[in-house]
């Protein structure tokens, strides 16, 4: 038979059971086949077997109180140091009755990233002039001068260094990477070769390697009497070194963007800045945020390396508490979970965040 | 014709696009040779030949989407040189269409047409959007402005782009095969649009495959074969009576499917 006269609608019904609400759900995702409920069982028996250990370890048997390691027991975890410690951990050795000041600048970093990262906020205006300005503002408040308290950055540590060093690298890469990727694409060859150079010669060096340059090595060229700030010369080592890096993830976009769109930009009469900043940039940094989002956080783990020149920062004050002779032996694990756990949070926020942004993007266009 | 103004008398109006001995190599290929060709205001030109013939080439020359190594092309007088200022000058007299569509998927389709005049053109937001809102309803698709071009059929968004080449007021339009990238279904209201164009008086330059619609709107047709013109005529003598055998061919394969 090749004709057919179905004129009469099918009733809709509903779905079978193993395909909704929970047991669908547990089917699906859990049972689909004999291997992944293998996986699920295998799974479900370490669960069952780290985390009441872990638990007991780290909270029941814990030690929280106490002036020395002499007071943890030794079967739970010893967070006695908290207490004396945690201001050393957050501030370094920036002097107390300045920590108002390390305070007013974290909390005012709250509405400077919020009205960069999020749209549609109320008073973005205003906010958004905020978060251009904050950077400077925070530089017054930490450093000082007019009027405040100058303090060394010799005295900056703990995780406000991290924070220091990995925010003003992260917004200063950003920018030199897409300069550095365009450059690379230049028709012009002295400004290709150079962006080439940069690359290569930065990503091909150990972080390290810079950072002791920037300390040792550069004081012998500059001329005695100028004397670049020890931090400065970190934020500029760490800043390049991602910046590299950013830049090849920047290419990656911009090799995405069909030809056609430029065309499209030339033939309405756009110049070259004005078709990178409005037609390509925006499609290209959009394709690489997974990769700019993995730089980011490359760089503020890397902020840990300044330990190598001398400085403290959270890792630092960690191992400074593992070798005091007050507690020396009794926080070996602790004072590395809890560095870790610090870590940990900043770093997954970011990346939820370049989750939700690509998600609100690809939204907005389909 | 009661008064004629002396302009008129003594010379002819200097022609729109003037192209002159232009030749271009892509490498060692020798991709057009020799092209002569003087187009007038408000002359409709189609372009017809076989793939690789260069047509595409030949347009994509006039607005300096290449460049080329010998001849001279001039539009409204400016010469077509390496000099970027006359480049941008030529730009933005010059309107294309292509066979892609190449509308800006980041943009809805009203701020693909606003982009140009805004920072080209340096026009007022109001007013650009207001001109875009005229030439979105002009092609039918005023209702989708608020949209992305990801969200549109393939004919609506070619409508889109012409829209957004009319928003800069140009003397001239290039359509590089508009319809070539479209389903059947769709060609028609995109043709439709582009003989309105034609009937309100543009200049027009089309490379297309469309011969229906070429008998119908064109002046002149011009067809090419291997990098250069091999035919230049009314439409009625190049469909009834074509002189050469590569046009016969060409008219025969093309017109017999």
């Amino acid at each position: 038979m090749f004709f057919r006269d179905q004129s009469e609608m099918l009733p809709e019904r509903p779905a079978p059971i193993t395909e909704v609400g929970v047991i669908g759900w547990l089917r699906i995702n859990l049972f689909s086949s004999y291997g992944n409920a293998a996986l699920t069982l295998v799974s479900l028996a370490l669960l069952v077997l780290i985390i009441p250990p872990f638990v007991s370890w780290g909270l029941i048997d814990a030690q929280f109180s106490g002036d020395s390691g002499a007071a943890c027991s030794g079967i739970g975890a010893c967070w006695a140091w908290l207490d004396q410690r945690l201001g050393q951990f957050f501030y370094g050795f920036y002097p107390a009755d300045a920590h108002w000041r390390v305070n007013v600048t974290a909390l005012l970093l709250v509405p400077a990233l919020l009205y960069v990262l999020v749209d549609n906020l109320p008073g973005a205006k205003f906010g958004r002039w905020f978060s251009y300005v904050y950077p400077l503002l925070a530089a017054y408040l930490l450093v000082g001068g007019f009027g405040l308290e100058v303090i060394s950055t010799d005295k900056f540590g703990g995780f406000m260094l991290n924070m220091v060093v990995g925010l003003t690298g992260i917004v200063l890469s950003l920018p030199v990477g897409i300069l550095l990727a365009l450059g690379r694409q230049s028709r012009l060859p002295v400004i290709r070769l150079l962006s080439i150079t940069f690359i290569e010669a930065v990503r091909g060096v150990p972080l390290i390697t810079l950072l002791f340059v920037a300390i040792v090595l550069l004081q012998l060229f500059l001329p005695p009497e100028v004397s670049l700030d020890q931090l400065l010369r970190v934020i500029i080592m760490v800043t390049l070194f991602a910046s590299a890096y950013m830049a090849e993830v920047v290419r990656g976009g911009l090799q995405a963007i069909p030809k056609g769109q430029i065309e499209g930009a030339q033939a309405v009469g756009l110049g070259y800045w004005q078709t990178m900043r409005l037609i390509v940039l925006p499609q290209a940094l959009r394709i690489s945020i997974p990769g700019i989002v993995n730089t980011f956080i490359g760089l503020f783990k890397d902020t840990t390396l300044v330990i190598i020149i001398g400085l403290f920062d959270l890792l630092g004050h960690a191992r400074l508490l593992q070798t005091n002779p007050d507690w020396i032996g009794d926080v070996d694990h602790e004072a590395y979970l809890f560095s870790a756990a610090v870590f940990f949070v900043i770093c997954f926020l970011m990346s939820r965040y370049s989750v939700s942004l690509e998600k609100q993007l690809s939204q907005d266009r389909h | 014709m009661s008064t004629a103004t002396p302009e008129s008398s003594n010379a002819p109006a200097a022609p729109l696009i003037q192209i002159s001995n232009l030749n271009k190599w892509f490498g060692a290929f020798h991709v057009l040779r020799d092209i002569n060709l003087s187009i007038a205001s408000q002359e409709r030109v189609v372009i017809c030949g076989p793939s690789g013939s260069g047509k595409s080439t030949l347009i994509r020359c006039i607005n300096r989407l290449e460049d080329h190594q010998e001849g001279s092309i001039l539009v409204d007088g400016t010469q077509l040189t390496r000099n970027l200022k006359n480049i941008d000058l030529v730009r933005r007299d010059i309107g294309m269409v292509f066979q892609q569509f190449n509308l800006f998927p980041h943009l809805t389709v009203l701020e693909n047409c606003t982009l140009g005049p805004i920072w080209v053109r340096h026009m007022p937001r109001q007013e650009a959007e207001e001109t875009a809102k005229r030439l979105l309803d002009r092609v039918q698709i005023l209702d989708q402005s608020t949209k992305y071009p990801g969200q549109l059929s393939g004919g609506q968004q070619q409508r889109a782009a012409i829209a957004r080449a009319l928003c800069m007021e140009p003397r001239v339009m290039l359509f590089d095969e508009p319809t070539s990238a479209l389903d059947p279904e769709m060609i028609k209201e995109v043709l439709d649009v582009m003989t309105d164009l034609a009937e309100s008086g543009m200049t027009m330059i089309i490379v297309s495959h469309e011969m229906g619609f070429a008998a119908q709107v064109a002046d002149r047709m011009i067809f090419m074969d291997d990098g250069q013109i091999v035919e230049e005529n009314t439409p009625d003598a190049f469909f009834n009576n074509p002189q050469s055998d590569r046009t016969k061919l060409f008219l025969s394969q093309i017109l017999r499917h």
